[in-house]
């Protein structure tokens, strides 16, 4: 069993390291969604570089795909690639580990980048799986700022007419996009009544909180006959002080000092994280877990050579 | 008078394989009256999906059941599907790499007093622009029986355009010769060459009759893969021409003109012409009338050719 909380704030450092040394990044985003991607790929999904081509494997798409280097993180610490090889090609000449998913890379499904594609994506993938009678399920991550795309809405409305319960979509609420606020920038605040009223099961959680995360993955499993959204409500730049609710570090590098500042402010949390007994700290989803990632020197060794 | 259209075959070849292959998936946009696809959806209701009025959606949706190993035929109007889910084509169908068939129907001016809003004069140049996207243009039902066929065989995304209205035979029941990826030799001469795609290779073809009559013999080339373009072949039937035409139903630019203009333009350099579309909406009338008045005819090609040889 692992200490998941304690893993989003490890994996953060591992972000910071990453845009720091590829001098490039959506950093407040990738902060903010970390706790949605943890509880996916340690809690949620199954998913892992064992089962990557099983036609069963659970589906996922990052449609916010500027946020790509939270998924590579993820992916590092499941053992799709090691870390260190992350770190140190991200955007670098000729590289594979672009700014925006992309599917030469093992564990990624589907390109993305431009914002608006990833539900229709999923509802495909999802209403694929309805017609082979899978036991899968396809998971799509959009952020807040993405609604506003028209696109966005004919997903919502396909996946309601097909009845796609095996759908779970999530939206990264961090209420912040280049130019502002969403509320300044175009209005998002009835965003669960919207999807509500579009036939979708509507799930609002606090989504810095990795257990609420786990929990409203769990109960999207047992709604039969309609799509569930979960609106994780989170904080842009979450984990440090520096970089909190500031539109400025949606796409930002940070100074020596600036990183001085994080790096310390995200081991402290990860630290006080692991500070906690897991029997304490973690809810009885997460407990259940079957999910481990392993060491990452082992992985390094085994899945170097995949890239 | 041939009364069968393009599109009809397109169903029929689809339900053909369907039947056995339970992965052919159809997608429309509320256009499977428009697209003749009404039977396919009839007969094969689990392996049909409609998504409304919603392009995006459309090719969005096929690029997630192709991921999944389904293979997805999306019907919808040339001029909605090339540009209003442009961006799906290009980054969920061609960039993602997902075997996603884009069926353009009733292209071009195919749509003729609608007007521009309807009209797809734009969409060679933008799908052939994106890569890994094949653009193909049929000629007659012969050839899209055989096109729609390897189709089915490859797992790469293609986007095909074909027009509304039945379009006069260019081969015959039983004798279209077809080689993927290889331009069709029509009739061969010495003098010109016409390279053509879609509905004005016929045009091309009566074009070359009436030069024979007059003494001048042109080689007709049937370029329905405009990509990849069939170099070699284009080279080979350009060799010792006077003069190559080139006759397309899009705008002047970035269409079949231009990229074979490129290829002689590089290996073989001689006067080529492009017959095309203006560079404005078209005029008002049917598609008979419009490609009449812009001399997208085999009167207008003959005139070409005589008066640049």
């Amino acid at each position: 069993m692992q200490n998941l909380k304690a893993l989003s704030y490890k994996l953060r450092q591992n972000v910071v390291d990453m845009i720091m040394a590829g001098k490039a990044g959506h950093i407040g985003g990738d902060m903010s969604v970390m706790e949605t991607m943890v509880a996916l790929y340690f809690h949620a999904m199954n998913i892992s570089p064992e089962n990557q081509d099983d036609p069963n494997r659970d589906m996922f798409v990052m449609s916010k795909g500027h946020c790509v280097e939270t998924l590579y993180a993820v992916l590092a610490e499941k053992g799709f690639f090691p870390i260190e090889q992350v770190i140190r090609e991200y955007s670098q000449f000729g590289s594979k580990f672009i700014g925006h998913p992309n599917n030469k890379l093992p564990g990624i499904e589907m390109n993305s980048g431009s914002l608006g594609h990833g539900l229709p994506v999923a509802v495909g993938m999802a209403l694929a799986q309805k017609m082979d009678k899978r036991p899968s399920r396809t998971y799509v991550v959009m952020g807040d700022g993405e609604l506003a795309e028209g696109s966005v809405w004919e997903g919502a409305m396909s996946a309601t007419q097909y009845k796609l319960d095996n759908l779970c979509a999530v939206i990264d609420r961090n209420r912040l996009q280049i130019s502002g606020t969403t509320e300044e920038v175009m209005h998002q605040d009835s965003v669960e009544e919207r999807f509500a009223a579009f036939g979708w099961n509507v799930l609002s959680v606090d989504g810095n909180d990795i257990d609420a995360m786990n929990a409203a993955f769990d109960a999207a499993k047992d709604v039969k006959g309609k799509p569930t959204l979960i609106v994780a409500n989170t904080t842009k730049g979450k984990g440090s002080s520096v970089m909190e609710n500031k539109a400025s570090w949606h796409h930002h590098v940070p100074s020596a000092e600036e990183y001085e500042q994080i790096m310390k402010d995200l081991k402290a949390h990860e630290e006080a994280a692991q500070s906690v007994r897991p029997e304490g700290g973690l809810s009885l989803q997460a407990q259940q877990s079957k999910t481990q990632a392993k060491p990452l020197t082992e992985r390094s060794e085994r899945e170097g050579a995949r890239i | 008078m041939n009364k069968i259209t393009n599109r009809q075959i397109i169903c029929e070849v689809l339900s053909e394989h369907a039947k056995t292959d339970k992965d052919i998936v159809v997608l429309c946009s509320d256009s499977r009256g428009s697209a003749s696809l009404a039977p396919f959806s009839k007969e094969f209701p689990d392996q049909f999906v409609e998504v409304g009025i919603a392009e995006q959606d459309l090719v969005g949706i096929s690029a997630g059941l192709a991921k999944m190993g389904k293979k997805p035929y999306a019907a919808s109007p040339a001029s909605f599907l090339s540009t209003r889910s442009y961006e799906q084509a290009k980054v969920d169908c061609a960039y993602s790499n997902t075997n996603v068939k884009l069926i353009g129907i009733s292209g071009g001016v195919s749509y003729g007093a609608l007007g521009m809003s309807h009209h797809s004069a734009q969409d060679i140049a933008a799908m052939a622009s994106i890569p890994g996207m094949r653009v193909y243009l049929p000629s007659d039902r012969f050839q899209t029986r055989c096109l729609f066929e390897a189709l089915l065989k490859d797992e790469k995304p293609a986007y095909i355009r074909t027009g509304r209205n039945a379009v006069e035979d260019t081969y015959e029941e039983g004798n279209c010769p077809f080689e993927m990826d290889k331009a069709t030799v029509v009739c061969e001469g010495s003098d010109a060459l016409i390279v053509a795609c879609g509905e004005m290779v016929r045009p091309a073809k009566d074009a070359a009759a009436l030069l024979k009559a007059q003494g001048i013999s042109a080689t007709v080339l049937d370029m329905y893969c405009v990509k990849p373009l069939d170099a070699n072949g284009l080279l080979a039937a350009a060799k010792g021409k006077k003069v190559v035409v080139t006759v397309e139903e899009h705008s002047p630019f970035g269409g079949l003109g231009s990229m074979v203009s490129q290829v002689i333009g590089a290996n073989d350099p001689k006067k080529v012409i492009n017959l095309a579309l203006p560079d404005a909406p078209v005029i008002t009338g049917t598609s008979k009338e419009v490609f009449d008045h812009y001399g997208l005819n085999a009167e207008g090609i003959v005139k070409t050719i005589r008066e640049n040889l």
